[in-house]
Order: structure tokens, then C-alpha cells, then sequence
């Protein structure tokens, strides 16, 4: 059976749910954070599997286009993010997600 | 065929680094398996004959991204915390399942139009001399009539806001 555009939309969905699980169910910010660059990962292969695929035309790259859009995001939500817990971490003494619940009411 | 066996070892590692940093205690180990899940995609991407993001991916989440979250790791070691579940563990699974399996079924069930590659990119290929996709990019975002050019320069301005705010963020005051 050749490889097609469905065993990369499988496998992008795959990526998808494994990263969504540990998002949800993760204690450690920085755990859910690599999760969340799992998640942007098989957003990306499904992106160009269908530009690909679908699109075959070497002129009309849009699915690389936005996939590299979605890199850029990742990178300045990796940065501010990261950010944001080792400020938590200086100020709280804890990375935990459970722990960062000052506005709850 | 060679782009299939590649397909299938770099989906395995994918997948199964992916796994392994879920299920990983040790939150340092966990940043490392990350790395091998960026390289399996950045090969992933090599089969779909993509070399620029390849490149990019390879350059952006193997050199930079990984490098800040073994950073923070590194600042924010919990050592005897770990990097363990919580308590929406069982709920999650439960609907990352019920997700994945409706993924996998849309995915095999839709009966995607099979649009083949141009002729003259295909004799590229043959010819053993396959144009980078470097250029096709470039053209499709700096296009005038349908280009990305907005996104383009609202993409620098967002690098430089989070440049800023990283700083302003961890900053002793």
C-alpha cells in the first residue's frame, strides 16, 4: 500500500491527540508547554500533506507557507511562555499549574 | 520504495518519542524525547519532498525551541515533583481517544481527490534534479495579487513583542 495524503492526516491526527492528552493532564507548565509544541507539529504535517497532495503544483506552496506562520507563532509562544513560568517559578517557588490559581474565585 | 520505508520509520519515531514524553517521569529526559520528536518531523517533512521546512523545522524547534524549554527545565527543576499526572488524567484520555478515533476515521473514510504532481515537476524528479522549493515560497508569500505579505510583516512585528516581553518578563527588577 502506498503512502498517501491519508497516513500523513493519520498520523498528523495521532501527534494531535498524544499531545492534547499530556496538555490536559500534565502538573508541570513546561510539560504542557512541550505538549502544546507537539500539538503545533501535527497541525504542520497536516498543512503540507495537503499541499502536497492536494496542491501538487510546485507554484501554489500555500500549505508550506502557513505552516512556517505557525512556526513563527510557536517560536514567540515558546519564548513568552517559557517567560512567563520561570516568572511564576521566581515568584511562587513552583511550576505547578494546580498552584498558579490566584484569580480563581 | 525508499520515500515509504522512510515514511514509516520516521512516523514510528515520531509517534513513539511523542509517547515517551508524556509518559516520561523525568521532566529533563522528557525535553531530550521532544528533540527526537522535532527530528522524526523534520523527516517527515524531507518525504513530502518540503526541504525548506525541513531546514526551517530543524533550525527553529531543534536549535532554538528545544534549547529554551531545557532551559526552563533546567531553572525550574522540581527534581522530586517529576512530571507526573493529574487528576484529569482518566476524563482526558477518555476524550483524546474518542478525538483521535474520529481523526483516524475522517482521515481513511473521506474520499480525497487524487491530484497528481505537474509533468515537468515529476520529470524533475526523474531527472535526478528536483527544484528546492525555496523560491515557490518566497513567491507565494511575496505575491501581489494573493500573497502573504500582511501576515509577513505582522509575523516580524509579533517576534519582536514577544523578544520584548520574554525580557521585560524574567527582568530583575
Amino acid at each position: 500500500m502506498d503512502v498517501g495524503l491519508t497516513h500523513y492526516l493519520v498520523l498528523s491526527g495521532i501527534l494531535f491527540c498524544i499531545g492534547l492528552y499530556g496538555a490536559l493532564a500534565k502538573h508541570n507548565a513546561v510539560g504542557i508547554l512541550m505538549c502544546i509544541e507537539i500539538m503545533l507539529n501535527a497541525v504542520n504535517i497536516a498543512a503540507v500533506a495537503f499541499s502536497r497532495f492536494l496542491a501538487p503544483d510546485v507554484v501554489v506552496l500555500t500549505g508550506h507557507v502557513f505552516a512556517l506562520f505557525v512556526m513563527v507563532v510557536a517560536a514567540a509562544e515558546a519564548a513568552v511562555g517559557l517567560a512567563i513560568v520561570i516568572t511564576l517559578y521566581r515568584n511562587r517557588e513552583t511550576v505547578d499549574v494546580e498552584d498558579a490559581d490566584s484569580m480563581k474565585g | 520504495m525508499g520515500v515509504d520505508i522512510a515514511f514509516w520509520i520516521m512516523a514510528a519515531l515520531a509517534v513513539g518519542a511523542a509517547i515517551s514524553v508524556i509518559a516520561s517521569r523525568d521532566l529533563f529526559r522528557a525535553a531530550l524525547l521532544l528533540v527526537l520528536c522535532f527530528f522524526a518531523v523534520a523527516g517527515i517533512y524531507a518525504t513530502l519532498s518540503a526541504d525548506f521546512l525541513a531546514i526551517a523545522q530543524v533550525l527553529i524547534y531543534v536549535g532554538a525551541v528545544a534549547v529554551l524549554v531545557i532551559f526552563a527545565v533546567m531553572l525550574t527543576r522540581q527534581v522530586k515533583r517529576g512530571n507526573p499526572f493529574n487528576k484529569f488524567a482518566f476524563p482526558a484520555f477518555f476524550l483524546c481517544g474518542l478525538l483521535m478515533a474520529g481523526f483516524i476515521f475522517v482521515a481513511i473514510d473521506t474520499s480525497w481527490p487524487a491530484v497528481e504532481p505537474a509533468a515537468e515537476v515529476v520529470q524533475e524528479f526523474v531527472d535526478g534534479n528536483p527544484q528546492p522549493t525555496t523560491n515557490a515560497i518566497a513567491g507565494v508569500i511575496f505575491d501581489k495579487d494573493f500573497g502573504f505579505l500582511l501576515p509577513f510583516e505582522i509575523a516580524a512585528a509579533l517576534l519582536l513583542a514577544a523578544v520584548i516581553g520574554a525580557i521585560a518578563l524574567v527582568r530583575e527588577k
